[in-house]
């Protein structure tokens, strides 16, 4: 039996006493049958658990009938295709879809340039009231909604900016720049500032080094923090049913809503709707996921 | 005294120069800082409209008498001017102790408290118990994490309706429970069954975020911590108690604040799952929404105070939180 030391942080190798022992010594990081059966087992229902929501809505999306979710077992015989040839033939969803995109694709564009510059100032620049504005951004980050909307709803009806997707953005902007600038502060940090003093010396502005050396470096940052914005904007659930109010300028979180009437509940439909918005948020959420977590624990914890 | 840099600069800070008249001060600070001001004006300006503005008009809004009967408002071309009044504290007096304060406020309360203990709770220690399995060494732990994430990538508005489905009179759990001879309850009409309904579906989509992110502090624990405790002769609960919880402290304090934010200010669940159908399920926050746009006439004025109250409650408990983080502490983790 060799004895392998090898020093790997992944610690998978540990040494076996050199002086061979009879009984069957279990290797660091192996575990007995019984265990590894059990975690595989707990691991599995968790899995089916997470997954039996979404699996099932889009089961009953391929059912025809309306009250279909109640007797699935019926729709095996009969799946098809038919609700979703419905949703996007005939209701609103390419209106739903462009107004989506315009207040989320806004607001990430709007939310990220103001969040940057905050980030930066607050990473590089240790000047006066700069603890102070990073509790602010804290504290916009807890506001329940019911303190702001009340208040939102008055001011924006004032300037004639209800069921207009500006109004819209600029609102979710509010909720999204504080977070981004966290994130982006977290990030900035990373970056050496030895590379902003040879630009200062290089005869760079502050504004010069910012936009010429660190945006360029900061790109991953900058990505997840885009993507939050549109999360945020994509997701967002009251804003949007208070203040949008022509059925065409509904986003999808509102239009969703509207298959549900206290008369008539078109749940077919509305299960098919369900998952044409879904599947593409979702492939793109999985594709940044990782980054979305590193840099939220990382602004939060650096502080 | 320690000498610092600043960044940017290159200036020296910390060696503070005989003090001068506050005129010049200023404009040295001017000078010194006016890039860092001139960048977070953006922000300042946006949190300053769109903030820091309707906070002092919600403010205001909620020492009037303010509802959608007495406020300016147009109705096809005539302009109705506001005729609200200022009443001073008599929203929060009534409030919190009026005539069925209790009904109105108190038990939402203690419901609003119960559900952020429970679902932060559980998604803490369903996540912790979840990415303790997955930072093993097992099979197919690259699909399980995909699988266990799925919650969370799917747009929450989207996921509420498929839980609604299921939670149905006759759908699929309750067909379920029948079968196994297990009694059915009415999810979406009995008060309890709301609450727990509620509970279930808010746990359902908030672990996977817990999860991922404790998943990234086990792994930023040095194994050798791990060697040398074995070495020590520690038994597994002993290495879980002593390296693994205190390693993922940092991590820990973030997301259970994150956490309870996150949950008591939980708006999209509760309003998706009952509409406007169980004020007894409501927690304080779809109940100030509720007031202020879901029934007639609406009452801003309400609304607007609930909302400050709800704010101050989750200050005092941030504020609170921070200083038992930090008490032995002398550098601030957040």
């Amino acid at each position: 039996m060799s004895t392998t030391t090898q020093l790997t942080s992944s610690a998978a190798a540990d040494q076996t006493p050199s002086t061979a022992a009879p009984r069957k010594v279990r290797r660091r990081g192996e575990k007995s049958p019984g265990a590894s059966l059990a975690t595989h087992g707990v691991l599995v229902v968790a899995s089916l658990i997470a997954l039996f929501p979404v699996a099932w809505l889009v089961f009953l999306s391929l059912g025809p009938d309306k009250d279909d979710y109640l007797h699935p077992g019926g729709i095996l015989g009969k799946m098809t295709f038919d609700n979703y040839v419905f949703v996007l033939r005939e209701t609103d969803f390419f209106d739903w879809l462009k107004s989506t995109l315009v207040v989320s694709l806004g607001t990430t564009v709007i939310g990220v340039m103001v969040a940057a510059t905050t980030g930066y100032a607050v990473s590089r620049m240790r000047f006066p009231g700069y603890k102070k504005f990073m509790w602010v951004l804290l504290v916009t980050q807890m506001f329940p909604i019911a303190v702001l909307i009340v208040p939102m709803y008055q001011i924006l009806s004032e300037l004639q900016l209800i069921d207009s997707y500006l109004g819209l953005v600029l609102v979710y902007c509010s909720t999204a720049v504080p977070y981004c600038a966290w994130l982006l502060k977290g990030y900035f940090d990373t970056i050496p500032f030895e590379i902003d003093e040879a630009g200062r010396v290089d005869g760079l502005t502050p504004f010069g080094t910012f936009a010429r050396l660190i945006l360029p470096l900061a790109k991953p940052g900058l990505a997840v923090a885009a993507f939050y914005s549109f999360i945020t904007a994509f997701g967002e659930v009251a804003f949007a049913s208070t203040f949008m109010l022509s059925d065409t300028k509904y986003t999808f979180a509102v239009g969703l809503q509207s298959f549900v009437s206290e008369h008539d509940a078109q749940r077919q439909y509305m299960a098919a709707t369900a998952v044409l918005i879904a599947v593409p948020v979702s492939v793109f959420f999985y594709l940044v996921q990782k980054n979305l977590v590193t840099g939220l624990t990382a602004g939060g914890t650096k502080g | 005294m320690t000498v610092v840099i600043d960044r940017a600069t290159g200036k020296r800070r910390g060696e503070r120069a005989p003090r001068t008249g506050p005129l010049t001060r200023l404009k040295h600070g001017y000078q010194k800082y006016w890039y860092a001001y001139a960048m977070i004006a953006p922000v300042a300006v946006v949190l300053g409209v769109l903030v820091i503005y309707p906070l002092v008009y919600g403010v205001y809004l909620s020492l009037t008498d303010a509802d959608s009967l007495n406020s300016a408002r147009t109705i096809g071309v005539n302009h109705i001017e506001a005729t609200y009044q200022f009443i001073g504290l008599d929203n929060y007096a009534d409030i919190l102790w009026g005539d069925t304060a209790y009904d109105r406020f108190w038990s939402h309360f203690i419901w609003t408290i119960v559900w952020t203990a429970a679902c932060v709770a559980l998604h803490y220690c369903i996540g912790l118990g979840l990415a303790l399995l997955l930072n093993q060494k097992i099979r197919g732990r690259t699909l399980y994490r995909l699988l266990l994430v799925l919650p969370w990538a799917v747009p929450t508005f989207v996921t509420v309706f498929g839980w609604r489905f299921m939670l149905a009179d006759s759908g699929v759990i309750n067909s379920a429970l029948d079968a196994l001879h297990l009694p059915a309850p009415l999810w979406l009409e009995d008060t309890f069954w709301q609450r727990f309904a509620a509970i279930m579906v808010n746990t359902w989509c908030g672990v996977p975020f817990m999860m991922v992110s404790l998943l990234g502090g086990l792994q930023s624990i040095d194994a050798s911590l791990y060697e040398a405790a074995e070495m020590d002769g520690a038994s597994a609960w002993q290495r879980f108690r002593y390296v693994t919880l205190p390693g993922l402290r940092s991590v820990s304090s973030t997301v259970v604040l994150l956490g309870v934010i996150w949950t008591f200010n939980q708006f999209a669940i509760i309003f998706l799952l009952f509409g406007n159908t169980a004020p007894d399920a409501d927690i304080l926050v779809t109940w100030a929404y509720h007031l202020g746009f879901g029934q007639q006439p609406r009452d801003f004025a309400q609304s607007a105070a609930y909302g400050i109250l709800l704010l101050s409650i989750l200050v005092v408990f941030t504020a609170v939180y921070r200083r038992w983080l930090n008490r032995n502490e002398p550098q601030p983790a957040i």
